[in-house]
């Protein structure tokens, strides 16, 4: 019966607004899992049931508790008030970053180290599969729980940061997101259980912003790929056991001939090249991929043969989230650092706390980065609960990564010749915050999302 | 084998104001932490569990909102949490702390009991050995380290001002640990998660057999009459001495202070 009702109810439904359509066509579905699986949610049946009753019967009362759902929805929007869960979630990431992370921060740097034992202490706090479910060896958390914790352990050290996004946008998202459940049971649980990293190809020394461009070719041969070519750029690569990688399969198709693959480390052909000296995240792995003659299986194909384009462009769209939560996290450590020394240094006899000027920049600095916050959790928020997010992402990696520039420069300048040198961390900080403007989408590229979004 | 630890939640801060009128302390608007010495008591109770298996109750004594705090111990890895709280039971000193404990302790059965040595806001150490001799079973304070157990006995490591002794205790006993001992877990994603589907229990009075003469206010003899800061005297005396002579000086009037013994 309640199967009858449900269905004329999304029968009905599809003549309101879509917004109040998606919401009851979400109700439906609740119920109708419920049902089948016989799951013992008596307090979700009862509120349902209500619902399609009222639904049924008064249609104003539906009105009310609608607006009830739309100023809760609004709630979790505008005010950010963190659950009790996300707030626990982030007690562990500041107190991790704090003791785990931050000591580490500076060594790594120096010495382009990769951070080997901060991934395994990450692992121990099951934070490398933060939002996958639980079958999946995840912890069944939220996206706003992932996205805490990249920030938080960015505020202390952008390189690990990146290590963590990249392992859980990049490398892992795209097989949980659009692979079989052969893959998923294969590759998953090591993931999210952090046993092994994953990593991102894309980029290649021609196919930058212009993704499209792929020269890796993946040729059929039986039921086998074989892959041939380069990526460059590839956060992780060398430390990472797990790959996904695009090859074009038919070049005469542009985009629609590029497919995705999954390559594991120690497959034949293909190899590590040249490891990168950059500017800032020195700690991270960033190395060519190469492949010569790489045989893959058809079961290493992610997704449809000719869909890589796609994959690859959704799975940046998330990945995006947690970049500009990375510039996010950056430029709230580099205001702490700043913060604190304004108190203790002095100058004409007083703390230059105490100046006007210092005042005035740390507050334009907070400023911006609280305005950066709101956009990054509402990207976060709206890819949690299934709303459109892709401009909302590339909205929020473009703000916070300029946002990340302007105020490690101002934190550089508070800190005067002191901030110049190495002994504090915001040099660091003003290095790191530079490529949050470049990968994952260049500040350009994210203006041509917005702005495509617009002119549609 | 059931490993229960006693927890309190504390006021984490230095500047802990004190209700003049009562002498009790003012804990609103004050955040709250586990106390570090019962932390180490749980993290020792989770390192045994991963050696040998067991079952880790917590219990706490405190108000309603101590419950967030015993979440976090589920998201630590324990398996349960139970928090007494009553308003039967507020204004406890340690006298009537350990007799709700015990009479907790007493319907919830155990097979050792650990607690923090003391608590960063009462600092009196006593509530651990309190409760050993209202169950009437051995206790060992000081714990630096659990060296060994079985079903019978316990070896530990305890930590004095100057030795170190080995000893073991039959079980059931009562262990008081040092924060120094170990270093606590970090809570785990997955726990997190899980916590919110766990529930804290919660005990009240009525759910224990206990007098009601014997708990809360009218089961506490201790009465703070006067509650005052210490005023410090910063008398300072100069020498200018030869370096031997300074370090002679110094280490003179260490001992006479009684600041260092040999």
């Amino acid at each position: 019966m309640f199967i009858d009702t449900c269905y004329n109810l999304e029968k009905d439904c599809k003549k309101i607004s879509f917004q109040r359509y998606a919401w009851l066509k979400k109700l439906v579905k609740k119920i109708t899992i419920i049902l089948t699986h016989e799951k013992n949610s008596s307090k979700i049946i009862m509120d349902c049931a209500f619902i399609v009753k009222v639904y049924m019967r008064k249609k104003h009362v539906l009105q009310i508790l609608w607006f009830n759902y739309m100023y809760e929805e609004r709630r979790t929007f505008m005010d950010f008030m963190l659950t009790e869960q996300q707030k626990m979630m982030k007690k562990l990431f500041s107190e991790f970053a704090e003791k785990e992370v931050k000591p580490l921060a500076g060594e790594i740097d120096e010495e382009e180290r990769f951070p080997r034992e901060t991934v395994e202490k990450m692992r121990t706090c099951a934070m490398l599969g933060i939002p996958f479910p639980r079958e999946y060896g995840g912890a069944g958390a939220d996206y706003l729980s992932y996205i805490l914790a990249v920030e938080e352990i960015s505020k202390v050290c952008g390189t690990t940061g990146v290590v963590l996004s990249a392992h859980t946008s990049l490398g892992t998202t795209p097989i949980y997101m659009f692979g079989t459940d052969e893959q998923k049971k294969k590759y998953l649980p090591d993931l999210c259980s952090g046993k092994k990293l994953g990593a991102f190809g894309l980029t290649e020394p021609n196919a930058g912003t212009d993704a499209a461009g792929q020269q890796t070719t993946a040729v059929k041969d039986g039921d086998d790929y074989i892959i041939n070519g380069s990526k460059i750029f590839i956060t992780n690569a060398g430390e990472a056991d797990v790959y996904v990688i695009f090859a074009m399969t038919d070049k005469t198709q542009g985009t629609r001939g590029i497919s995705a693959f999954i390559l594991e480390k120690g497959t034949p052909g293909f190899t590590i090249g040249k490891h990168e000296k950059k500017l800032g995240i020195r700690g991270s792995a960033t190395s060519e991929l190469i492949f010569n003659n790489v045989r893959l299986s058809k079961d290493q194909l992610l997704g449809q043969e000719g869909k890589g384009f796609k994959i690859a462009m959704q799975t940046l769209d998330g990945g995006r989230i947690g970049i500009a939560a990375q510039a996010l996290g950056i430029a709230q450590g580099a205001i702490d650092e700043a913060v604190a020394y304004v108190k203790s240094r002095k100058q004409f006899g007083r703390p230059i706390a105490k100046f006007q000027n210092t005042q005035f920049q740390l507050a334009d600095m907070q400023t911006k980065t609280d305005a950066a916050r709101w956009m990054v959790y509402s990207a976060a928020m709206a890819k949690e609960t299934g709303q459109p997010y892709t401009y909302l992402a590339a909205e929020a990696k473009l703000f916070a990564a300029e946002v990340a520039m302007e105020v490690t420069t101002k934190a550089i300048q508070l800190l005067g010749g002191y901030g110049y040198t190495r002994d504090y961390p915001v040099e660091r900080m003003f290095r790191d915050a530079k490529i949050t403007e470049i990968y994952e989408g260049t500040s350009e590229v994210q203006r041509m999302v917005i702005s495509g979004q617009m002119l549609r | 084998m059931k490993i229960v630890v006693l927890v309190k939640q504390v006021p984490d801060s230095t500047e802990i104001r004190v209700d003049k009128e009562t002498g009790t302390l003012i804990r609103a608007g004050v955040p709250s932490i586990i106390n570090p010495d019962d932390l180490a008591g749980v993290e020792a109770a989770l390192q045994l569990k991963e050696k040998n298996g067991a079952h880790i109750t917590i219990i706490s004594m405190g108000p309603p909102m101590a419950a967030d705090m015993l979440k976090e111990l589920y998201a630590r890895g324990v398996d349960d949490c139970i928090l007494i709280t009553d308003r039967a039971f507020a204004g406890a000193d340690t006298c009537a702390t350990s007799s709700t404990l015990a009479a907790a302790l007493n319907k919830v059965g155990y097979d050792l009991i650990i607690a923090g040595r003391q608590a960063i806001d009462g600092d009196t150490a006593q509530v651990g050995p309190q409760t050993a001799e209202r169950l009437g079973i051995p206790q060992v304070t000081y714990v630096d380290e659990i060296i060994d157990i079985n079903d019978t006995t316990v070896t530990v490591k305890k930590a004095l001002e100057d030795c170190e002794q080995i000893l073991e205790a039959k079980l059931p006993c009562v262990l008081t640990t040092l924060s120094g001992m170990n270093e606590p877990r970090y809570m785990n994603c997955n726990d997190i998660v899980d916590s919110f589907s766990k529930e804290v229990k919660i005990m009240t009075f009525n759910d224990l057999e206990i007098d009601a003469s014997k708990v809360g206010l009218a089961g506490s003899p201790t009465k703070v009459h006067h509650t005052f800061t210490k005023e410090v005297s910063a008398e300072t005396q100069t020498f200018t001495l030869p370096a031997d002579e300074t370090a002679k000086l110094i280490a003179k009037t260490l001992k006479e202070k009684q600041l260092i013994t040999k």
